[in-house]
């Protein structure tokens, strides 16, 4: 395994730095045995095991089916409400999750992270990645309850746009990119403030409210569009629905935007993680 | 000489006493705000962990750390195994590096433990074909074979532990770095470990460094030895020596135990009085610790107030359920006196008695030809450790007081 052995300098590093590629690469098994940790142990000793990823956005998406579109009558934008809430909340689902997940890295893991080195950014990098297998199969349970609703309604106009749904990875990617640039922003920050833990549980509360999910863009008066701008979750959510149910509403100079602000949530979040993982240790 | 594995130059290591812990956003803004006001900001204690330590290790070499607590060790090996930065100074590793700071890093009590060595081998930066390799010989040091499909949270601790060293002592670096993982597991196991780590040493050649508090393990398995205080480096050379300065330094004071203050039930006459004992330097030891199989010698200073005809020294020697394993009287041999009025060294040696290693008390008491002068039900602890004679016997795990040893011969006597 070993390569000719390589000198480590261990020193004071002032300043901020990018990911070291080349050691990141290094501990690649360790990548995936982390995913693989992740699903063979959050399920143990339940009775639904993975099946509690299909049935979570599922009864989330009947109370809000009862709660916003029967009660409040709020519109959703001409397409079924199920269909329309189960698609907002499988881009939700994955943002939320990842970012839930690597925002306590640094907290969960202070005991792991104590006693070995390894580069810390594996942690998130493996939560970034094993939310990534349960998008998957939600996405697969959401094509199912698409064809269940087309076989009962086989006038629907509520379908995917196959032919840009090759897409869908890039938009998954841009979703993946942002939740790890915040989630790396808010695990750097609660080592030296708690108060973020007690705030990214309620943020991501709030930030549902800021983001389509609940009701479509379309609806949003444009003079208000500056703060979807602002929001770089709306995009990606948009471009789901399009994706996936034929309607949405893609601005383009939104769009790159809000590709624009994840890459520099991304770069800036890495660096602010690779610098306060150094000596977090000595504070937590 | 070749270029050092390790280089470890000025490193020093500063923890601001109060920012341990984390501060609030409340008390940040205050801070801005005393800035800002031009306040001066009370300004948070320092302490230095570390303080300038340098020194270097040479490929091959076992370096053992020794020091009291908060004398830094844990700093430093931390800093070494990456696991935070110096303040100050750098250190140079030469190849890789892995860390044993505490077995069982990473273990999940769900997982089986053969899912657990391949998690547990990644962590410690082994890549899955390494662990593939190694699994069989891992399991095998761990002897947990029948359990290895079974989940760690229903494996007895010493299996866990068992299991958690093999992992970690499977690794291949170039450059080891353990820290008190002697203390763990049953007397065996323990050996176990040692001869395990003297072979990645003196066979597989790799670099150790180890930080233990059983000095008898730096003896046996060092062949340098670092001494640390209050986060400087004290000492740096031969194991042995490094030992003797550590103890020197620790027992000038505490080696001779004051015994005149020790209360006394009233019965004694007090002509002849117990006023210190220390361990003699024929026992081989450190401060109150005998290497099995080396002899029990102590000195008593005696204080005697009036002319005595004739005085006994009279010892017992009790394990710590209290059972006493041997009485000595010094008229046995050779009756000591008259004594004038003075202070009096006496010595006491017992033969080797080949005690189970283990805490034994001493008691002692002083008669003459008159009365009782001076009793101790307690005078003193002393503490029999494995050396490696008991190590190659297994003595820890002997049942009994002490190992006879016996002349076997054999002789048939029908075919």
């Amino acid at each position: 395994m070993s390569t000719a052995p390589r000198e480590i300098v261990i020193q004071s590093t002032r300043g901020f730095r990018f990911v070291d590629w080349r050691e990141l690469y290094a501990y690649r098994d360790l990548l995936s045995l982390l995913v693989w940790r992740d699903f063979a142990t959050r399920y143990k000793q339940t009775i639904l095991g993975p099946l509690w990823h299909i049935f979570q956005p599922l009864l989330t998406t009947i109370i809000f089916t009862v709660v916003f579109s029967q009660i409040a009558e709020l519109p959703t934008d001409g397409l079924p409400p199920t269909l329309f809430y189960l698609c907002g909340l499988l881009a939700w689902n994955y943002f939320a999750q990842t970012f839930n997940s690597t925002s306590s890295t640094l907290i969960a893991n202070a005991g792991l992270f104590g006693k070995v080195y390894f580069p810390r950014l594996i942690v998130p990098l493996s939560s970034v990645i094993s939310n990534v297998v349960s998008f998957l199969i939600q996405l697969v349970s959401f094509f199912v309850i698409l064809f269940i609703y087309h076989a009962s309604h086989p006038l629907s106009t509520a379908l995917p746009r196959w032919s840009a749904l090759v897409l869908l990875p890039l938009v998954l990617a841009q979703l993946a990119a942002f939740s790890l640039g915040i989630g790396l922003w808010l695990a750097a920050l609660t080592t030296k403030f708690r108060d973020f833990t007690v705030l990214s549980g309620f943020l991501i509360q709030l930030w549902m409210y800021l983001t389509p999910i609940i009701m479509p863009l379309a609806k949003v008066p444009p003079h208000w569009h500056v703060f979807v701008a602002l929001n770089p979750v709306t995009m990606p959510v948009e471009c789901f629905r399009y994706l996936l149910l034929g309607t949405g509403w893609i601005n383009v100079p939104l769009l790159l935007a809000s590709i624009a602000t994840t890459l520099v949530t991304l770069v800036s979040g890495v660096m602010i993680f690779q610098r306060v993982e150094k000596t977090f240790i000595d504070t937590v | 000489m070749s270029q050092p594995i390790v280089e470890v130059t000025g490193l020093s290591k500063c923890y601001r006493l109060g920012a341990i812990g984390t501060t609030s956003l409340r008390e940040e803004f205050a801070r801005l705000r005393d800035r800002f006001r031009g306040a001066p900001h009370p300004k948070k204690e320092e302490f230095w962990a570390l303080n300038d330590v340098s020194f270097s290790i040479q490929p091959g070499e076992v370096l053992g750390v020794i020091g009291r607590n908060g004398a830094g060790k844990s700093t430093l090996l931390k800093i070494l195994s990456r696991i935070t930065e110096p303040t100050r100074g750098s250190v140079r590793l030469r190849g890789r590096v892995a860390s044993l700071l505490e077995v069982g890093t990473g273990f999940h009590p769900e997982l089986t433990g053969r899912e657990n060595v391949f998690l547990n081998g990644a962590i410690l930066g082994m890549t899955r074909a390494e662990v593939r390799r190694k699994f069989d010989e891992i399991v095998a040091f761990a002897e947990v074979d029948q359990f290895i499909d079974t989940p760690v949270k229903r494996y007895s601790s010493g299996m866990y532990v068992r299991l958690a060293f093999a992992v970690a002592a499977h690794l291949e670096p170039e450059i080891l770095i353990v820290d008190e993982v002697l203390a763990v597991g049953d007397s065996a196991f323990q050996q176990k470990c040692l001869e395990r780590i003297d072979v990645i040493s003196r066979r597989e050649h790799r670099t150790v460094l180890l930080v233990s508090h059983n000095l008898n393990a730096v003896l046996q398995l060092c062949t340098q030895a670092i001494y640390l205080a209050d986060g400087r480096l004290v000492g740096a050379g031969e194991p042995a020596e490094i030992v003797r300065n550590y103890f020197g330094a620790k027992s000038q004071s505490a080696d001779l135990i004051d015994l005149s203050v020790r209360p006394r039930s009233a019965r004694e006459r007090g002509k002849a009085r117990l006023t210190g004992v220390r361990m003699a330097s024929d026992s081989g030891g450190l401060a109150w610790q005998i290497p099995w199989g080396n002899p029990i010698a102590l000195e008593f200073v005696i204080e005697v107030t009036e002319r005595l005809q004739r005085l006994e020294l009279g010892l017992g020697l009790f394990n710590l359920q209290g059972f006493e394993i041997a009485t000595s009287l010094s008229t046995w041999n050779q009756p000591i006196g008259p004594l004038e009025p003075g202070t009096y060294r006496i010595q006491a040696r017992y033969p080797v008695l080949h005690l189970v290693t283990g805490t034994y008390r001493i008691g002692v008491g002083l008669r003459s030809e008159r009365n009782m002068e001076d009793h101790l039900s307690e005078a003193c602890e002393i503490e029999i450790v494995p050396s490696p004679a008991s190590q190659r016997q297994q003595i820890s795990s002997l049942r009994g007081a002490m190992a006879a040893m016996i002349d076997t011969t054999i002789t048939r006597l029908e075919r």
